[in-house]
């Protein structure tokens, strides 16, 4: 649950070494009380956890700056996600394409009934997701990754509405996230969104990963090898 | 087996050096002297050829290349190694290989995440937004260039280094290879 009710789920690196042998596509590593704590994400982390992996890694948790960005890059991050600093200054998203490209920029933008919050879904603010997403882009986000805090910690599928919604107003890659509870819940988001994005029952269970994978062929989504 | 890595302006080069380790390889500062050159593939085109030339890495990489010795260049480094790229309004590359640079304009930009490379019969991971125009292609990825050579340069559009276990196993060729083409 990346929302109300944080817990621990262990130790970061350990975890992020398992998913990336388990066959998980791409590791996202949201430090999410960074921004309502005012301090950076743990750069020191970032380098230990980068060093066991073989996958793309995504950073994100108090971005505030080119500087910022550049430090996590160095530690062994191939993309750097960003919420609440772009939503404060959107030229922050044309900064970091300029410097990084757009394929290392990820804005995260995270919607309760359609609007977007900011501050790990503390503050509101007068944005409409879609508008957002289509500004995101325009500013030079080369991915978003969409988080139903609606949908968030239910277990009962992704926010297909949304989803549908933002992936169509884009042409830039969107990870859905928020609400896995199954296989079928994910095939259901891949129908209109590029990436899925499970967190808790994975955390649980890293083993999940290997037969949800399985299922998730059975189920006629095209899953890679691998071994 | 002694790998340089040139290193220029911002991105994530430890992820290239740590999978090369985990190969056995010594990662060293020698672009010239190295068994084998790799030009990572990070940030923009004009940045990391400005960072090249400052470090005279340029002329390195050519002459490495006329002397047979191994360069591997990984996306936007296969990218910069082509004679010109369009990205940041257009500019001349390395010419290490025929071809040039040409904005993706199908799907969506950038192309993100994993795709099979045939004849390699894998899927690896790709993250971009130009792709090459070259008559040296090696290998295809959902009609775009995975790989290309010319003489002793190979360059690869995906990165092997985030490519998990096919990811090893193609860099593994890559020092075999190198390991036969350099002057013992």
């Amino acid at each position: 649950m990346r929302f109300r009710g944080l817990r621990d789920v262990g130790d970061p690196v350990e975890l992020g070494a398992a998913y990336s042998e388990e066959g998980a596509d791409e590791l996202v590593f949201l430090d999410v009380q960074a921004t309502l704590e005012e301090r950076s994400t743990l750069v020191e982390l970032v380098r230990r956890v980068a060093a066991r992996l073989q996958i793309p890694f995504t950073v994100g948790g108090g971005v505030r700056s080119a500087a910022d960005a550049e430090a996590l890059l160095e530690a062994g991050a191939d993309k750097v996600a960003v919420n609440s600093a772009a939503l404060r200054q959107p030229e922050l998203l044309s900064t970091l394409a300029a410097r990084l490209g757009s394929q290392a920029v990820v804005v995260a933008i995270d919607v309760e009934g359609g609007r977007v919050r900011s501050h790990a879904g503390t503050l509101e603010t007068r944005r409409g997701a879609v508008d957002w997403a289509r500004e995101a882009v325009a500013r030079g986000a080369g991915e978003i990754l969409l988080t139903s805090i609606d949908a968030d910690g239910t277990r009962a599928g992704y926010d297909l509405g949304l989803t549908a919604a933002v992936a169509g107003a884009v042409d830039v890659p969107v990870i859905a996230s928020g609400g896995a509870g199954n296989a079928q819940h994910v095939a259901d988001v891949l129908e209109t969104a590029q990436a899925a994005l499970l967190a808790s029952i994975l955390h649980e269970d890293p083993a999940r990963l290997r037969s949800l994978r399985r299922e998730l062929r059975e189920l006629g989504v095209v899953v890679r090898d691998a071994a | 087996m002694n790998v340089a890595i040139c290193r220029y302006g911002a991105g994530n080069v430890r992820s290239v050096e740590l999978a090369l380790r985990r190969l056995g390889a010594e990662i060293v500062d020698d672009v010239e002297g190295a068994d084998l050159a790799v030009l990572p593939g990070v940030g923009a085109a004009r940045t990391a050829l400005a960072g090249l030339r400052e470090r005279g890495d340029d002329v390195v990489l050519r002459e490495r290349c006329e002397r047979g010795l191994p360069v591997l260049g990984i996306c936007l480094g296969l990218q910069i190694a082509l004679e010109h790229t369009e990205e940041d309004g257009g500019t001349d590359g390395l010419g290490l290989l025929p071809g040039q640079a040409v904005r993706l304009r199908e799907g969506r930009v950038p192309r993100l995440g994993w795709a099979e490379v045939s004849p390699f019969g894998s899927a690896y991971y790709f993250a971009h937004s130009y792709a090459c125009e070259t008559p040296h292609a090696t290998a295809w990825s959902e009609g775009v260039v995975a790989e290309a050579r010319a003489g002793s340069f190979v360059g690869v559009q995906f990165h092997p280094e985030k490519s998990g276990a096919a990811g090893a196993r193609y860099l593994r060729r890559v020092l075999e290879e190198a390991t036969s083409l350099s002057p013992a």
